[in-house]
């Protein structure tokens, strides 16, 4: 499928999604609250099918944070970005790990790293820093004296 | 806390498996509920060597990040430089010579080689024989040489740079790579027929760790551990990148599903990587091994993803660029990182022989998980 | 043929002559002990040496090679370094049976001597039931590996010394087993009837099928019942760390360490006595001119000959194949050697019924 048709396929499913242009997969920008049934559908849509979540990204525009989502369909060989816009004071959205399970682990990290709250995710406890670690180190205003050093 | 010690049965033993323990081959820790020998949960904890690569690049070029990348999987550190110089390429749109092209397919091929060297080896190690680490070095430890007299390094070879490679061959490289070719192709059926063979060996791999073809998909598991349950994922094939596109061979898949078709998986990438070398070994274009590049690299501003097969699987690259001389965002998706999550579904019901056996096939090493 | 009884017989004769005869008795007592346990410093040196010599050659290394000529005196100069070592207790473990584990696991190590015939007339103690002591005694060390699982308060050394308890007591029936179809050929459970019996031909050769089958069980058995592996189950270093003596450090380490490698002697030497004769010299049938020649070789090199060849043989497994998993080690016995093995009996008791042996 091309992104042109892809595109089409995807304004079906949610009218809502913005697309953004450029870049060699359809980016489409979705509401926080709508992403769960939208992520359903993806992957539950025929001619979507989108399988294989692969990437799982949190970006800190300093204004806001921004979820970045990678899927492929290893069925049609498509492959969307989903980016949704989050507030930074209270980052919440829900969780997909019970749609792709590789989400478990991927959205553990970016919740310590950002401090994103998935909602309902089933273990979301620190997986890669220590228990007591307070701040949200991949934030651009994380400022660590001791162990960070400035170029 | 409380909650997660009243969930566990009567009965129960939780023991930890690392973050000092021979088989975790690094610093990973498994937190493993136990029935006796049965397995119930495995929970894996990271971090021990967590040094926020992504954080680190944003405060560097795109001259300098790829260093650090080696870093992550140094088995296969290569393939990431590979995949950083190629995101760089990307947003540059810098076209590349012929020769640096070839000569990075052939450098990557070497690479996952001596990857999977060690891996065999120490899969074997794991599983309880001790012999086969000793001889997968004496192959792998030819690799390295070559390695030294082109990159100068031995195992971070940081030699990939953004525009081509780094310096030209040297004058030795051809006869060499020759010359293990014909070690590897006398070599390896021995090897088979001491590990591959071995009647204990099948029997401890075969039906355990079993990963359905849509759990790994689920999962997010590429590469061979992937491709052991039936899923066509290799980057080279699907995206070619470089002259993939060109190159004769073949993608392997197994569809047993089970620790043993993912160890067959990566046995038979090893001849399919010796076929690419011995495709591309007398055909070195000549020619540049660098393109023109401007002293200061800037991206224009937007987000770039490339992906790359490493020994492990696929490494994705994601930059996003405000049109600075360092990267704003990097993401490294690693392949280690998913295939590890994989683990507790398929510890589940096995024994602790069983875990040691799925840990080696899925072929952890763990600053690619940590990064 | 050469023996050492006579030089035995003339000691015996003067000391008895010298002293009184309780007095004379401790004193071949005294020079027995002293040699039993020099017997084993050298077997735990040079055992563990050709250990680490025959992994080199196996694995295309050099091995020890610094220590003395070609590295010699590598194994001593590791065991100064354990006994200089601080020996450390964990807090939360069982102190007495901590320490009384280990001495317990060379206790019956050492008692395991007492019925081999290291050469002709050259014996600690001819008992009649020499194979029946041995397998009751070899049985003891389990009781050792439990006590330091259980006592070292540690998951891993409790896992190791659970797996060994059931892989020893299984495989003590096989072993035992194999050692009945040659007892019933001979029709003796003395260790000097046993290798009389082989002078005209080694039961590996003289007894058929069913001393064949004996014998490749007993190896297995063997290997299994002395921890070795692919039956290492009790350390498995790569799932368990270090299993059942995770915690032991210094001497008390070193005490499991040589009882492990004693423990491959004895079995390899029962072994050689019951399938290979022993310190009897090859021969074959009524061949009187080379029965003579082979006479000429020294009983004992005949005797340590075979024994370290069946040592070599269990290095040899252990650096050649990997770990099996502990249900299928279990399977292995239950479901194949113990049934094998008992089929094997019946065949050796009708063959030794009706005399078809040689």
């Amino acid at each position: 499928m091309t992104n042109e048709e892809l595109k089409i396929k995807l304004t079906e499913v949610l009218p809502s999604a913005t697309f953004e242009e450029g870049g060699e997969w359809v980016n489409l920008s979705v509401a926080p609250a709508e992403w769960k049934p939208f992520a359903h559908q993806l992957r539950a849509t025929e001619g979507l099918d989108f399988d294989f979540l692969f990437c799982v990204t949190c970006v800190d525009w300093k204004t806001h944070l921004s979820m970045v989502y990678h899927l492929t369909s290893t069925k049609h060989r498509h492959s969307i970005v989903v980016k949704s816009k989050l507030d930074r004071t209270k980052p919440e959205i829900e969780t997909v790990c019970d749609i792709w399970r590789t989400a478990e682990f991927h959205e553990r990290e970016q919740a310590e790293l950002f401090g994103v709250d998935f909602l309902n995710h089933p273990d979301l406890r620190k997986l890669i820093l220590t228990d007591d670690f307070e701040g949200f180190p991949l934030r651009k205003d994380f400022e660590d004296p001791i162990n960070m050093i400035k170029l | 806390m409380l909650e997660e010690v009243s969930a566990i049965d009567q009965g129960d033993m939780i023991i930890n498996i690392g973050p000092q323990h021979p088989s975790t081959h690094g610093v990973l820790q498994l937190v493993v509920t136990l029935n006796g020998e049965t397995i119930k949960k495995v929970e894996p904890h990271l971090g021990f060597i967590h040094r926020s690569i992504e954080k680190m690049c944003e405060s560097l070029t795109y001259r300098q990040f790829i260093y650090v990348t080696s870093r992550m999987d140094y088995l296969s550190s290569h393939i990431n430089n590979h995949g950083c110089a190629l995101c760089v390429e990307k947003g540059m749109q810098i076209e590349i010579p012929e020769r640096a092209k070839v000569i990075r397919v052939l450098m990557d091929e070497l690479t996952r080689i001596a990857s999977h060297e060690l891996w065999w080896g120490a899969m074997a190690m794991d599983l309880g024989a001790f012999t086969p680490f000793f001889l997968s070095f004496r192959e792998r430890e030819t690799i390295t040489d070559i390695m030294e007299d082109t990159c100068g390094a031995r195992l971070t070879m940081n030699y990939i740079v953004p525009g081509g490679v780094m310096v030209d061959l040297h004058p030795d490289f051809q006869r060499k790579v020759k010359a293990f070719i014909k070690l590897f192709r006398e070599k390896a059926d021995q090897y088979n027929e001491l590990v591959t063979g071995n009647i204990i060996f099948q029997s401890r791999m075969k039906n355990v760790g079993v990963l359905s073809k849509e759990d790994a998909i689920s999962y997010g598991c590429t590469g061979p551990t992937a491709r052991g349950s039936g899923v066509n994922c290799d980057i080279r094939k699907l995206y070619p990148y470089e002259i993939y596109d060109q190159l004769k061979f073949d993608e392997v898949i197994e569809t047993g599903c089970d620790s043993f078709s993912r160890y067959l998986v990566r046995v038979k990438e090893m001849y399919q990587s010796i076929s690419i070398i011995e495709q591309l070994i007398d055909n070195i274009p000549e020619g540049d091994f660098q393109a023109k590049t401007k002293a200061v690299l800037k991206l224009p501003k937007g987000e770039f993803y490339t992906r790359v097969e490493t020994a492990r699987g696929e490494l994705g690259v994601y930059i996003v660029s405000e049109g600075a001389t360092t990267p704003y965002r990097i993401k490294f998706r690693s392949p280690g990182f998913s295939n590890l999550s994989a683990l507790n579904h398929m510890a589940k019901g096995g024994k602790i022989g069983d875990l040691v056996a799925m840990m080696g096939t899925l072929d952890l090493v763990i600053p690619d998980i940590d990064r | 043929m050469w023996s050492l009884g006579n030089i035995t017989h003339s000691i015996d004769a003067w000391l008895n002559e010298s002293f009184n005869p309780a007095l004379a008795l401790l004193i071949e007592f005294v020079i027995v002990g002293t040699m039993a346990i020099e017997l084993f410093a050298v077997l735990g040196l040079v055992l563990v040496f050709m250990e680490r010599k025959v992994s080199a050659y196996m694995q295309i290394r050099v091995g020890p090679n610094r220590v003395g000529p070609k590295g010699m005196f590598q194994t001593f100069a590791d065991t100064i370094k354990l006994l200089l070592k601080e020996g450390l207790t964990p807090s939360g473990s069982d102190k007495f049976l901590f320490n009384l584990a280990p001495v317990i696991a060379i206790i019956a190590a050492m008692l395991l001597l007492a019925p081999i015939a290291f050469a002709k007339d050259f014996q600690m103690w001819d008992l009649n039931i020499g194979v029946l002591y041995v397998s009751a005694i070899s049985s003891v060390a389990v009781i050792s590996i439990l006590m330091a699982g259980w006592s070292s308060n540690n998951k891993y050394s409790l896992l190791g010394a659970m797996r060994s308890g059931a892989q020893i007591v299984s495989y003590e029936l096989s072993a035992g087993l194999s050692i009945l179809a040659i007892v019933v050929l001979v029709g003796s459970l003395k260790m000097t009837d046993i290798v009389a019996s082989q002078e005209t031909g080694w039961w590996l050769f003289k007894g058929h099928i069913p001393a064949l089958i004996a014998f490749a069980t007993f190896i297995i058995a063997a290997t299994a019942e002395t921890n070795r592996a692919p039956f290492d189950l009790a350390e498995a270093e790569s799932e368990l760390t270090a299993g059942f003596h995770t915690e032991y450090s210094g001497m008390r380490f070193a005490l499991f360490f040589l009882a492990e490698y004693v423990n491959i002697f004895i079995v390899c030497a029962i072994g050689a006595t019951l399938f290979l004769g022993g310190w009897m010299p090859f021969h074959i049938g009524q061949w009187e001119a080379f029965n003579h020649v082979m006479d000429f070789i020294p009983s004992s090199l005949w005797f340590f000959g075979k024994t370290f060849f069946l040592i070599f043989l269990i290095m040899w497994f252990r650096w050649t194949f990997p770990r099996l998993r502990i249900d299928q080690l279990l399977n292995l016995e239950w479901k194949y050697l113990l049934p094998i093995s008992m089929f094997n009996l019946l065949l050796a008791t009708a063959i030794a019924i009706f005399g078809w042996h040689f």
